[in-house]
């Protein structure tokens, strides 16, 4: 309580400062009026995502976008205005939306880190630990499913879990909306992002499109595997067109679920894997679905910047990407607690494969890292709060590699 | 006068043909007739309309004992021919190019030989359209004997498939296709496995001493037709399986296959499907829908002749999937030679038939939910749980001929300047914005200075120089195609904003 109190005289001291200075201050946030890279810009003002992918039709015609190499995605979310985008990044990288002005969405989706964390279980206010590890925001405007366990079905949806969840950003509606409606920054911002707004006041469905915009900006399509893909082989050398033939093969089967080119075939899987400290069985969709054969069920995730984004598993169980690879060659469901029956998916056997080839793996799976896309961090949020540690990023690792 | 018109197109379609055939097999007369000819026979006998795979209009490139084909691969171009003459080859092979076609040439009943030496994981794997395999023995592999991951327009027949696997032909995800003519044994899983599909047919193949013989999977418009499958754990299954991205399985006519003492022990693997499936299972519906079943032998088989049922029954143990219907729907059982089946049948089965007074497995056996299915003279057959099929109303199923399409599926009409868009939204603007600063100049200063002048550009984009030390120096996009780069110069001179 203390804490709060605190945060929201600080904040308070802030607006005061900024209501002070109003006149210096007044050009100090101007939404973008340009698409982020990936998106043109129409007529109607809005950003429509654009993609090699768009060269080639849908494996069967329909939107399942799951096939191979010159096979189309599956539908995107896109279609918001700049302003909405540019509104997103500050809301995303804001402390303001957490109880205590501690977390922001980036504190777990870093972009440092893949837009994960680094961590086996994410932390939430009051250095809360979590149940599960913060998934990858890249290229989630192609997902229909989110969290681990597919409880949501929107990035809107998916939203509301971390802010209001009390260990995990912990605001409330009512806090979020009187914080945000307090600060003149962000009702000038939210009126450039929605023009055609009535009220006066920021509303929560504002807010959940300009974060839902934002995180759908987050696009990785230009890795060296997609070089290949389109047809430039020498994008891969030799040991890693070995690995990609291993990823496919039905030995081991990696790809009859990290299916390409998104590398997810966006289903449910029950894998086997163990908890990190020994800890209960996570019952994983069980719960969403209130259906016991999906127990220890999770989305499957999508692999592109995997390197990026360890330690493994709904729960950080490994580390690297060579131990995440071994785990699938030791045995179906040798990692199932006795006292449980799980459901193991059928593509998970004993593909019994050597030292070589799952080093062969991890050099494929290394190719699928893209992060020329990257947004930029704002350099001051409309809160007036700090960025806490957040180094910029460099411009090198902006540039394609080929 | 029309015939006559139709009769002097033949006649010059058969010159030209018989020009090309010596102009391109002049030096050597043992090599047999190349793709295109197959295609001209075709026109008689309805082969591979439509597919366009194996036509052949770029070069001929030969493969000896001793050489890769890999390496033919990669120097093969859309449009050509590999040939590959007897010997052992010890290698995968993968396609990741549109048309190209494997052949295999036979001569005096010796075979090219794909050998995986139990080492390695697939013979072929292809991803490109068009891509056509023949003529090929295949054995010893892991994992697949030629699988296809979203290949378009393949035809994959004649080849000879021993103990590769998983699956011996398994194309995935891929749209109008051709399997027949196959001969495989020794697979572990389904010895054709059509998955995730649309248009195909399966026919002409001989599949036995498989753990499945022919599976369709989660797959639309697929014709199984005359086919011999005996001797499998069971012989042809039309699946439904849940927890794929396809959640349709449907469209599927079998007929006129022969379905013969498939009374293998099951040695499927652990998990998989097909392990439930009980020996002496000649042919099992499970969770598809719209699956018409019309003269086909099915003798011998002896746990039961037709299986109709939904997971619960069938065993399955995967986790459930919300999306997947789980019965079999409209069923449409026609005419079928049926005889002495289920002579062994399985303690359920068993179970079942004795409230029907009987002590020997049925010719049909239809359980678990579903509706709308029917039967032609029910009281041929000995049969369980089909007392509320209805009496069919259609007759047969002549009027379908194939399920491939009339033509090629075509790859996606793009205009040039659509490409040129979706290359610099998709590729460049990471480092070029319009008229802000990002990484790389703006659009308008490179608009500036290549007025008038893409081929400047795309010169450039091929062979970045470093011109200015304000900027980072730009990585080569020579990994885009010609026509890309092209289009994308054009294109980045075009825009306004």
């Amino acid at each position: 309580m203390m804490r709060i109190l605190i945060f929201v005289l600080g904040l308070c001291m802030v607006l005061v400062y900024q209501f002070s200075s109003r006149d210096k201050k007044q050009h100090a946030f101007t939404l973008c009026a340009t698409c982020p890279p990936g998106f043109e810009l129409t007529n109607d003002n809005r950003c429509v995502l654009r993609n090699l992918y768009q060269q080639y039709e849908s494996g069967t015609g329909d939107d399942t976008g799951v096939g191979g190499l010159k096979t189309a995605l599956t539908s995107a979310r896109d279609g918001f205005t700049p302003q909405q985008i540019d509104l997103g990044r500050y809301l995303f990288f804001d402390p303001v939306l957490s109880k205590d002005g501690s977390v922001s969405c980036a504190t777990c989706h870093n972009p440092e880190k893949g837009f994960s964390d680094g961590l086996k279980t994410s932390v939430g206010i009051g250095q809360k630990k979590l149940k599960r590890g913060a998934p990858s925001l890249w290229n989630v405007a192609f997902l229909k499913k989110f969290f681990w366990d597919a409880r949501a079905t929107s990035l809107e949806q998916q939203m509301e879990g971390p802010l209001y969840a009390e260990n995990e950003m912990g605001t409330t509606r009512e806090l979020l909306l009187q914080l945000l409606n307090q600060i003149p920054a962000y009702q000038n911002l939210f009126d450039q992002a929605f023009p055609a707004r009535e009220s006066g006041s920021i509303e929560l469905a504002e807010i959940y499109t300009a974060i839902a915009a934002f995180e759908s900006s987050l696009i990785s399509l230009n890795s060296r595997y997609d070089q290949y893909a389109h047809g430039y082989h020498k994008a891969l050398n030799h040991y890693e067109i070995e690995g990609l033939n291993i990823f496919r093969s039905f030995v081991a089967r990696c790809a009859e679920c990290h299916t390409p080119p998104l590398f997810t075939n966006q289903q449910l899987a029950v894998i086997g894997v163990s908890e990190p400290d020994g800890g209960p069985l996570d019952p994983g969709a069980e719960k969403t679905y209130h259906d016991e054969t999906l127990r220890a069920a999770f989305k499957v995730p999508s692999l592109r910047n995997v390197a990026r984004t360890a330690p493994y598993t709904h729960a950080g169980r490994f580390d690297t990407m060579r131990e995440m690879v071994e785990f699938y060659t030791k045995g179906r469901g040798h990692e199932v607690p006795l006292d449980e029956r799980l459901r193991i998916h059928w593509h998970i056997g004993k593909p019994q494969l050597s030292q070589y080839e799952m080093d062969r793996l991890v050099d494929f799976l290394k190719t699928l890292t893209d992060e020329s896309f990257m947004p930029r961090i704002p350099e001051k949020l409309p809160s007036g709060i700090e960025i806490p540690q957040v180094a910029s990023v460099q411009i090198s690792s902006r540039i394609q590699k080929p | 006068m029309k015939s006559a018109k139709r009769m002097m197109i033949l006649l010059f379609t058969l010159a030209i043909g018989i020009l090309v055939g010596k102009y391109l097999l002049g030096r050597s007369s043992r090599v047999p007739a190349p793709v295109p000819t197959y295609f001209d026979q075709s026109v008689t006998s309805e082969d591979s309309i439509g597919i366009g795979a194996g036509t052949i209009t770029g070069r001929i490139i030969a493969v000896r004992k001793g050489q890769s084909i890999q390496d033919a691969v990669g120097k093969a171009n859309s449009g050509d021919l590999i040939r590959i003459y007897p010997g052992v080859y010890n290698e995968t092979v993968y396609i990741d190019k549109d048309n190209i076609s494997i052949q295999g040439v036979i001569e005096n009943g010796e075979w090219p030989t794909l050998d995986g030496q139990k080492t390695m994981n697939d013979a072929i794997l292809y991803s490109g359209s068009g891509t056509l395999v023949e003529n090929m023995k295949i054995t010893n592999y892991k994992g697949n004997g030629i699988m296809g991951q979203a290949g378009n327009n393949y035809v994959i027949r004649n080849n000879w498939i021993i103990d590769a696997g998983v699956y011996g032909i398994f194309p995935q995800f891929g749209k109008n296709g051709l399997v027949e003519r196959n001969i495989l044994t020794g697979i572990a899983d389904a010895a054709i496995y059509i998955g995730m599909c649309d248009n195909v047919d399966v026919r002409f193949n001989e599949v036995y001493g498989n753990v499945a013989g022919i599976e369709i999977e989660n797959s639309r418009h697929a014709l199984v037709e005359y086919n011999y499958t005996h001797d499998n754990t069971g012989g042809i299954l039309a699946f439904l399986t849940q927890g794929l991205p396809i959640k349709t399985c449907y469209d599927v006519i079998i007929r006129n296959n022969y379905v013969y003492n498939n009374n293998h022990d099951n040695f499927g693997a652990e998990g998989s499907a097909v392990s439930h499936i009980p020996k002496g299972t000649g042919i099992l519906i499970m969770a598809a829908d719209d699956v018409t079943l019309e003269n086909n032998i099915v003798s011998g088989n002896d746990n039961a002749g037709i299986t109709i049922t939904d997971y619960a029954f069938a065993g399955v143990d995967n986790a459930n999937d919300p999306e997947s219907e789980p019965n079999s729907d409209r069923i449409v059982l026609l005419d079928n030679f049926m005889e002495n089946n289920g002579n062994n049948p399985v303690d359920d089965v068993k179970a079942l038939m004795i409230t029907k007074l009987s002590r020997q497995g049925p010719d049909i056996i239809a359980v678990g939910g579903g509706v709308g299915s029917c039967i032609a003279n029910p009281g041929r057959y000995r049969t369980f749980g089909v007392d509320n099929f209805a009496s069919c109303q259609v007759r047969e199923t002549r009027r379908i001929i194939s399920y491939m399409l009339e033509r090629p599926v075509a790859p996606r009409a793009i205009a040039l300047s659509e490409k040129g868009k979706m290359t610099y939204f998709g590729v460049c603007s990471g480092c070029h914005a319009y008229s802000t600063r990002l990484v790389g100049p703006p659009v308008v200063t490179i608009q500036a200075l290549y007025k008038n002048n893409p081929r400047g550009i795309v010169d450039y984009i091929t062979r970045p120089i470093h011109k200015r030390d304000d900027y980072p120096e730009m990585p080569p996009q020579d990994y885009l195609t010609d026509d890309t780069r092209q289009a994308v110069g054009e294109y980045m001179l075009t825009i306004t904003r």
